[in-house]
Formats: structure tokens, sequence, C-alpha cells
């Protein structure tokens, strides 16, 4: 495919209470099996995109070893790259760290990709997209920039703080507004972008000639009255990964097999790095039901409605619904939890009940000890 | 790090007959095993995780799934600069094609290929059986004894040792006598089959052996009789644990069956020694608001929404509300339909049983293999 992938940031509102505190958003576990970021990468090569620049904000250990060199998405050792950037100078505040400086850093990377087409997209959004179909569609319709977008009927609880676009009839955009949760049938924007590259590189000097905090979704909006914006519609599930609650929702959402398949289907596949787990056992006295889980775990409880990521061991007599447990974490005997979120690799075993609402789970520290 | 200490080889080049129809397309090495692997990444694995760097793997008998599956050898980290897992077919050479006439034959057939890695030591090892070994330690058993060959022993009842190749030796573990399935044994001291030699002796071993038109070419019967015979240094290095050579379906049902209880000898959720196998891209597991799921095993990718009980469940394996799978093996793809019954059974991959069928018994004395693409 003739376009450079660009992950970048995830927007400034994005934030994952507890779990962002440890990682960045890309990293976050979701499923018990993958990280947030195999998404887009995974839509990405899928879509036959061969060289990815990857943005990373911070605390880039945790991707950097995920990721690696993308040999699981399918990334040609010697063809194709997997990028992993940061931003090189030092960032005198917090302010001045988003995607325009990371890019204008690495603008020499941009300029050298030899690709006409980018596509643009950050990770806290999980759908599949085939990219190949929206830049065909995109150059067919002679536009500056097609942006994704879903339409959404829960505008009022989901995708809160995400841009909401008014188009015309033509799919052009003219108007771009917050979502503030006011009204329930929306627009939103994915804030995935495709474009020529001549385009993207103009559109950050533009950004960067603006304000010195301008981001890429900023100068977008600004650009609508005098650039060609227009929509592509996203059919299929998505999820807007932008607060713990819509982690919660989400992960719980997809617990149901049929509603999953909206959003994994063998034919696009949803690549991951592999952990060489075994499979998982049930005793005697497991009794799982309505539930997603992942591989080396060991179960000896009742688990109703939730996720188990990779080796989590369950003991006799404890309880486990609607609740999130990830990666390593071990709950004991005869615990009971309801609507929490059990971070990596922590310890429940003293503590013996846990109840949180559905509306706000209660969230467990990565490696805490209960 | 380049370490060509050691090298090792591993024969995968039979069939397996006794496993029926699931070695019809495919060598022993590469039938399915334990919910996600295939019997051959257990020796990989172990190679890998003993810090041996370049392996051969000797195929023969219908070694196209096999030739391609192991040549990926990043599944099992041995893609490093110096590293390496070769696929060695027989070849067609100048004077005509020569198949491997046995398990001596053929080392001796790829001297060439050991030769360019001019090791100190060479591994021998069988690709059909289920264990976790540290073949380092072995190595250094082997140094500190001087010896010219190593053998990797277990320990049997001396009922079960007439089955085996046995090994009489002093008290020092030396071995003084070979003797292929006795039927008085002297010991029970069962060779496992995994050989470490010093490469030069056994290169002018083979090279002999090769001469030799009364030889079978075949370490147990040739190559170790002819070492003991000539008074070289052969010792027995005793192995405690889990070892399966599962050579039937009953005896492959069974240790897939010795999986489902957490604790079990094998114990493959250690974490210091992982086996490695394909990295298959599949969701998590989904288990259904009507699942009922007690004592099994089960993989990444599977639907479950029925009764699944004292169970090994490969990839992708969808079973429906209302089917019941009791005390049975199926292997990845197998879909089982609403209603039906599966009991005692192993079933081949990409099976499909269709609704309310009825497959196996719960009495049946033997297991049985469902091996027909669809079932009615």
């Amino acid at each position: 495919m003739n376009a450079l992938g660009i992950i970048n940031y995830d927007d400034s509102s994005v934030y994952v209470a507890g779990l962002s505190d440890y990682r960045p958003i890309p990293s976050l576990s979701f499923m018990g099996r993958y990280r947030l970021i195999d998404f887009v990468v995974s839509n990405m090569t899928n879509s036959g995109i061969s060289h990815i620049q990857v943005y990373v904000k911070s605390k880039p250990r945790s991707v950097f070893e995920h990721l690696g060199t993308g040999r699981q998405y399918n990334i040609n050792s010697k063809r194709g790259k997997l990028h992993l950037l940061s931003g090189e100078e030092p960032i005198l505040s917090q302010i001045y760290n988003h995607d325009i400086t990371a890019f204008m850093q690495n603008m020499q990377f941009i300029e050298e990709a030899n690709f006409p087409y980018v596509v643009v997209a950050p990770s806290y959004m999980v759908y599949t997209c085939n990219f190949n179909d929206v830049l065909t569609t995109h150059i067919e319709s002679g536009a500056d920039v097609t942006v994704l977008y879903k339409t959404i009927d829960n505008a009022k609880e989901e995708f809160i703080g995400v841009n909401t676009l008014t188009m015309d009839r033509t799919k052009r955009i003219t108007k771009v507004e917050k979502n503030r949760g006011k009204f329930k049938n929306r627009h939103v924007s994915l804030d995935a972008y495709v474009m020529s590259k001549k385009m993207f590189i103009e559109l950050i000097y533009l950004a960067q000639k603006t304000s010195s905090l301008y981001t890429l979704k900023d100068v977008m909006s600004d650009s609508i009255d005098t650039l060609r914006i227009v929509g592509y519609p996203l059919h299929g599930y998505v999820a807007c990964i932008n607060t713990i609650e819509a982690y919660f929702r989400s992960n719980m959402e997809l617990i149901c097999y049929e509603k999953s398949k909206e959003l994994f289907n063998s034919e696009w596949p949803i690549h991951t790095r592999t952990n060489d787990s075994c499979p998982t056992t049930y005793s005697a006295l497991a009794d799982v039901k309505s539930s997603t889980i992942a591989n080396g775990c060991f179960i000896e409880g009742e688990i109703i409605h939730s996720v188990l990521g990779r080796g989590v061991i369950v003991k006799p007599g404890s309880v486990i619904e609607n609740s999130i447990i990830l990666p390593g974490a071990t709950i004991g005997e005869n615990v009971h939890l309801k609507n929490v979120i059990v971070d990596k690799n922590a310890k429940i075993q003293h503590i013996k009940e846990l109840i949180g609402e559905t509306a706000q789970p209660i969230y467990v520290k990565r490696r805490d000890n209960i | 790090m380049r370490q060509n200490n050691m090298i090792a080889m591993i024969l995968a080049g039979g069939r397996g007959s006794r496993l029926l129809e699931l070695t019809n397309k495919v060598a022993k090495p590469a039938v399915y095993y334990g919910g996600k692997y295939r019997i051959i990444d257990f020796p990989l694995s172990n190679c890998a995780n003993s810090g041996i760097d370049v392996v051969g793997v000797l195929t023969q008998y219908e070694s196209v799934l096999l030739n391609s599956y192991v040549a990926q050898d990043q599944r099992w980290g041995l893609d490093a600069k110096d590293s390496g897992i070769y696929v060695l077919p027989p070849r067609e050479k100048s004077d005509g094609f020569g198949l491997y006439r046995g398990t001596a034959d053929a080392i001796t057939q790829n001297i060439d290929f050991i030769d360019q890695y001019d090791p100190e030591y060479v591994l021998i090892l069988s690709g059909d059986h289920i264990y976790k070994m540290d073949y380092s330690k072995m190595l250094d058993y082997h140094k500190a004894n001087n010896a010219d060959v190593t053998i990797a022993v277990l320990e049997v009842t001396l009922k079960e040792a007439s089955r085996f190749g046995i090994m009489n030796t002093d008290d020092q573990d030396r071995i003084i006598e070979f003797e292929e399935k006795p039927k008085k044994p002297k010991s029970n001291l069962a060779s496992m089959g995994i050989y470490i030699f010093n490469w030069k002796s056994l290169r002018k071993a083979l090279t002999e052996d090769l001469k030799n038109p009364n030889s079978t070419h075949d370490f147990g019967k040739d190559i170790i009789p002819n070492f003991i015979e000539n008074d070289r240094r052969l010792y027995a290095w005793r192995f405690k644990g889990y070892w399966k050579d599962v050579g039937t379906i009953d005896s492959l049902w069974e240790a897939n069956m010795d999986l489902i209880y957490r604790g079990n000898e094998l114990d493959l959720s250690d974490p210091t020694w992982k086996i490695y196998t394909e990295d298959i891209t599949t969701p998590p597991q989904f288990i259904g608001e009507n699942a009922i799921v007690k004592q099994s095993y089960i993989n990444q990718g599977c639907v479950v929404d029925g009764h699944v009980e004292n169970s090994v469940l490969f990839t992708n394996v969808i079973v429906e509300e209302g089917a019941k799978v009791i005390n049975s093996v199926l292997l990845p793809n197998v879909v089982v339909h609403k209603g039906a019954v599966i009991r005692r059974m192993i079933v081949a991959e990409d099976v499909e049983i269709m609704e309310n069928a009825v497959v196996g018994s719960a009495d049946s004395e033997e297991i049985g293999l469902e091996y027909h693409r669809i079932v009615r």
C-alpha cells in the first residue's frame, strides 16, 4: 500500500485512571490477551502498510518491548519498518509535549519515507478497518483529508470529549464540536486521517506557526473552511478507551461471543506478541459462565461475566463477577469480587470482598497485595 | 553467542503407524499434543532452553508439513545470527538417491552438515518423545565421566523393562551391556534414545558402520553395541521426570489426559522451562452462558457453550450449546454442533460433528479416533 502508517499520540484528554499511571495507553491490556496498540498496528499491516512510525509519548519501555521488530504483525524485516519514535529534544514543560512537537522533531524521517500518502491513527480507538479502502475512497473523492468517523447513538455516555462532526451531503465536514454528552446521536471522529504526505507536512507547519500548543486535531478543526476535509464512515465495532469506565465497558461488551464477532474475524486477524503460555486449566471445582479467558490460567473458582488475562490464578471458593483480572494476578480462596479491575500481578488474599459499581469499578493496583 | 561445542540432531523421520489416520499425512513428530503443541516442540524447546544453538532435524516419512513447521526457527528462539534449525531430508547424491536406512544412517548421510560446525559433541535426539530435559546437565555429566557416549536412561519397572532397550551398568553407572527388549531384564534402566557422543568417535564409528554389510545402521542395534564391544566409555545418565513415547491412540489420549490436572508431572506452566510452539493468531477463549467446563485443558480461540469435562480442547475448537464432550481430546478447529455427544475419543483436526451425533461411548475399552470430515 502506498502509504506511511503513523501511530499518533493519544488525545491528551485520554486518561484511564489507575491503569495508565503504570503504562502508556498503547500498552493497556485488552480482552486479557491484547494490548490496545495491537488493533491499530494490525489494521495497518493487514491493509498492506509496510512502514509504520509509532510515536511514543512517555514511559516507552512496555511499548518497545511489546512491538519489538514488528515481526508478529507481519512486518518484513528487510523491506518493512516499524519505527519507534519519541520527542528527541528535551521538553521544557508538559504542555509542549504534543504530537506536532514530536512530528517536527522527527520531520526528517517523515520526509525520507518514500510514500505519497499517510494514514495517521491513535491507539486508544479499538476497531478493525481496511485503510486501503479508505485510501481508495480518499483518492477518488479528491479531498484534502479524509477522517474516519463512527455514527453512534450513545454519545451521552461514550466518546465524551471526542470531536463530533457535522457534514454536508458530500460528506464534507462543516463543523467540529467537542462531545460534551448533551446529545444521543452523533458522528464522532476517530482521530484517524488519510491524506497526502505533502498535506500532512503542510498541516504540521501550519499548526506550528499558529500556536506552539496546537495539536494535529486542533489544526484539523481550524482548517475545515480552507480545506476539503471529508468523513469516511466506519461500520462495525468501535470502542473509545478514554476513561476507566469506557475501558471497563468495552471489555465487558466483548465478552459476548456474538458481539466480539463484530471486532474479531479470522480474515482480519489481530496480532499480538506471544507469551508462550500453556492452555488454561479448569479444575473440577471451576464454574465459568459468560467469560473471556486467556491462556495459562488455573481456575478453581466461579467466574461470571468477567475477563481473565494470561496466567491468572483463581483459588477455590472465590467468586468473580463482572470483573477484569489482568495478566498474572492471583485471587486467593473465598474472595468475592464484583465490578473490580485487578491490575497485573496483584494478589488478593486477605480482603475477602470487593464490590464496585458497574458504572464505577474498583481498581486494584499493579503488584498490590491485599 | 557462538556455541558450537555441542549441536543437536533430531531423528524425526518415523511414521508412528499405530497412530493410524493421525499420521497419514504427517510424521509422528508433527502429531498434536497438549492443547497447542506438536510433539517435536518438546525436543526443540529443550534444545533452546539448554543453550544449544544449532539443531538439525532429520525427516523422511511425509515430511512436507514437518519440514515447513520446524524451518520457522524463530518459534523456538533459534533464529539468532549464529543459531538455526536446519531441515535435513534425504537428498540425491552423486552416487544416487539414498533414503535413510536407519537412525545411524541418517546421521552418516549428514556428516558433511555436522562437520561444517566442527562440534566437539553431538546430541542425538528422537523427535517423538514428550519430556522436559536440560541437556546441558547431561553434557556436564558426560564431561565429568570423560565418556565417549552418554545415554539418558529412565528407571522403569522390571515388568515394563522387556519393552525397552535396557542398559546393564556397573556401580558407577558405566554401561557394560545393552539388551534390546530382553525377556529377562537384568536392570531397569531403559534407554530414552537420547545420546551424547564425542563427535570424533561417532564420526569414525559411523564411517565404519557404513562399510559393514551386516549392519542395520541403527544406534540401538549397531552403534551402541559396537561401542561397548570396543570397550569405550559409555555412561548412563539417570533422568527423573515425565517422559512419554506416545505410540498408540490410547497412549496419546492418556498423555493428553495427564495435563488436565494442574500439578501434573510435566507442568507446562513452569515459566523457567517453557515449551514453545507455533504462534497462532486467535482471540482468547469464550465461555458462554450455558457452558459447563470441568477438569479440562483448553487453548485460546475456543468457543464453549456446551458441557466439557475431563477433556483437552486445541486451538479454535467450538462446542455449541447442549453438546457434550467427555473424556476426549479435540484437535484444532473441531466443531461440535448442538446436542452432539463425544466420549472417550480423539477427534482429528477440522472434523465437524453435526447436531445430535453420538461419537464414542463411555464404556469403550479402547479410545476411538474420529477423522471423517463430517460426522452425522
